[in-house]
């Protein structure tokens, strides 16, 4: 059984969403989130700006 | 010389008062009373709730602070204010109480000529049984990461229960709220995945049973309703969002609990579908509701006006429509925008102290008739940027004269963000980077959603860790005064 399909088992978790091994892959992988991390930032400091 | 004289020295009071220090120089004085000696940069209290911090990382001295940005501090809470002066003092004053050491007890009177309330929450245990010590302090039978303080006993008790689950003994852990009208569901949330990433990290996961319990009609409600926001390409309820980090860790959850009993190593709970329960712990964090501090208003003639001045819940009243409607006839515009008092003029209230009109998330009752709803929050961004509104106004007001225009800073047209981590390594574990625009919903602006779902996100991964690490130092450095901190956004 892959990993993410274990917790599907429980009844409480059955109607939810879990990520598979190539989501989880890129949530740490450092050149996509160096990535990530600009457009992230980008996009915070819009939001400081039009809050102030 | 006029005074202001700001109450509180957390985010807001700390912004309003180095701002107007800033922009007043020498002209004005400003003084600070805070019953704190230092402050606390509260969202990294969770690494310290995990030991991954120590309290010196995430607090320092406010006194050599304000020293250099010539603020006058007293190191004392508020009792009462005199918004009319009384019969021996023409001017509007504060009843301080010192708190630091050598002087404890004794209280002093401070006259004012502008006030700011940024006192922050009082938190409330002894609202829910057994939560409380019976003396407002926090009790024996669970943990708490509201103060630096606490998130070490945290810690403490952490380590205590892996050492247990090294030992072969199976360990119960409990997050969340406890009580149904709580707010600040985003500091348990991620302090419930960076416990679960502290197990992992121990070896101990498959000996722990993780749970939530909440206040919250749904996972994901943070006290704003819930939001939809842009994930993946796809727009989505922080439903899914929030169920599936929850599914992914196996953490199980309970939600529209109003926790009614604390026991050792047990509580009692009551659900919105009126029936009640128990649920058994060896390791509890259970936030507390908030309330006003407490402070008291005095007429000229000495008589009590507190009802005029505070909302009920013990929030100063400023200018938000506070006229009783039901949830659907809520609109953005309820909500204050200079945050200045309607009765006394001179008088604002900032971040958490100011009394919000009413719930953002559906108010819900069970069968019983016990409210179980969180109640708003009001974070670091819409406390750092309403204290910086409010100082614009007052130093306008002082400098200007009373007719000068007040800054505005509506909850309603600001957004917030909130970076959620589990863990704290640089290149291990993740966490959730989530942006929301505006905090407050406005249907009118946003049809739909009631937020622009442009700016209004999350995702996780290792760049929220980033960012995360990146505001502890940020936010430290600029509350210092350091060389530079007015150019670091709120």
């Amino acid at each position: 059984m892959k990993e993410e399909e274990l917790n599907f088992e429980k009844e409480q978790f059955s109607l939810t969403m879990i990520p598979g091994k190539f989501a989880r892959s890129m949530r740490t992988c450092v050149i996509w989130q160096f990535i990530r991390f600009v457009i992230i930032n980008v996009k915070m400091i819009i939001v400081v700006g039009k809050s102030h | 010389m006029a005074r202001l004289v700001v109450l509180g020295g957390g985010v807001a009071g700390h912004t309003t008062a180095t701002f107007a220090a800033k922009w007043l120089g020498s002209q004005h004085e400003v003084v600070v009373v805070t019953p704190n000696s230092k402050w606390n940069w509260i969202p990294s209290n969770i690494w310290v709730g995990v030991g991954q911090m120590t309290k010196e990382e995430v607090t320092f001295d406010l006194a050599p602070v304000y020293a250099k940005a010539g603020i006058t501090f007293h190191q004392a809470k508020a009792v009462s204010i005199n918004p009319e002066g009384s019969d021996s003092s023409e001017k509007p004053f504060v009843t301080i109480e010192y708190t630091e050491e050598g002087k404890a007890g004794e209280t002093e009177v401070v006259e004012y000529d502008y006030l700011v309330n940024a006192t922050g929450p009082k938190l409330n245990f002894d609202a829910t049984p057994g939560l409380g010590d019976g003396n407002g302090q926090m009790g024996d039978n669970t943990v708490s990461v509201c103060t630096a303080d606490h998130a070490v006993h945290a810690s403490h008790k952490l380590a205590e229960a892996i050492e247990k689950m090294k030992g072969g003994t199976r360990q119960k852990f409990l997050i969340g709220t406890g009580h149904g009208m709580c707010t600040c569901q985003g500091a348990a949330f991620e302090y419930i995945f960076n416990i679960e990433n502290e197990l992992r990290k121990s070896g101990v996961r498959d000996m722990a049973d993780i749970k939530w319990i909440s206040n919250e009609s749904f996972l994901g409600d943070f006290g704003m309703g819930g939001l939809h926001m842009k994930v993946g390409g796809y727009v989505v309820s922080s439903k899914l969002f929030a169920e599936s980090l929850y599914a992914e860790r196996s953490i199980d959850w309970l939600i529209g609990a109003h926790t009614s009993k604390v026991e050792n190593g047990k509580v009692e709970y009551e659900l919105l579908d009126g029936s009640k329960g128990e649920e058994e712990f060896d390791f509890a964090m259970l936030i507390p509701p908030f309330a006003g501090v407490g402070l008291k208003a005095y007429d000229k003639a000495g008589e009590d006006i507190t009802g005029t001045v505070f909302a009920p819940n013990g929030f100063m009243k400023v200018d938000a429509d506070y006229t009783a409607k039901p949830y659907a006839e809520w609109k953005a515009s309820d909500w204050p925008r200079t945050y200045q008092n309607p009765t006394y003029s001179n008088m604002f209230a900032a971040g958490i102290a100011f009394a919000p009109p009413h719930l953002i998330s559906k108010p819900m009752k069970s069968p019983n008739g016990t409210p179980i709803n969180p109640t708003p929050p009001r974070t670091g961004m819409p406390s750092g940027i309403i204290g910086k509104a409010v100082a614009h106004s007052v130093c306008d007001l002082m400098t200007k004269g009373e007719n000068a225009h007040l800054h505005e800073a509506s909850m309603a047209e600001m957004g917030a963000a909130c970076v959620a981590s589990a863990g704290k390594g640089v290149f291990t574990g993740t966490a959730a980077a989530m942006t929301v625009y505006p905090v407050v919903p406005d249907f009118e602006k946003y049809p739909g959603t009631g937020r622009d779902t442009d700016y209004t996100f999350g995702e996780i991964g290792l760049a929220g860790h980033w960012i995360k690490h990146i505001l502890h130092f940020l936010f430290i450095y600029k509350a210092k005064l350091n060389p530079g901190w007015t150019l670091i956004p709120e």
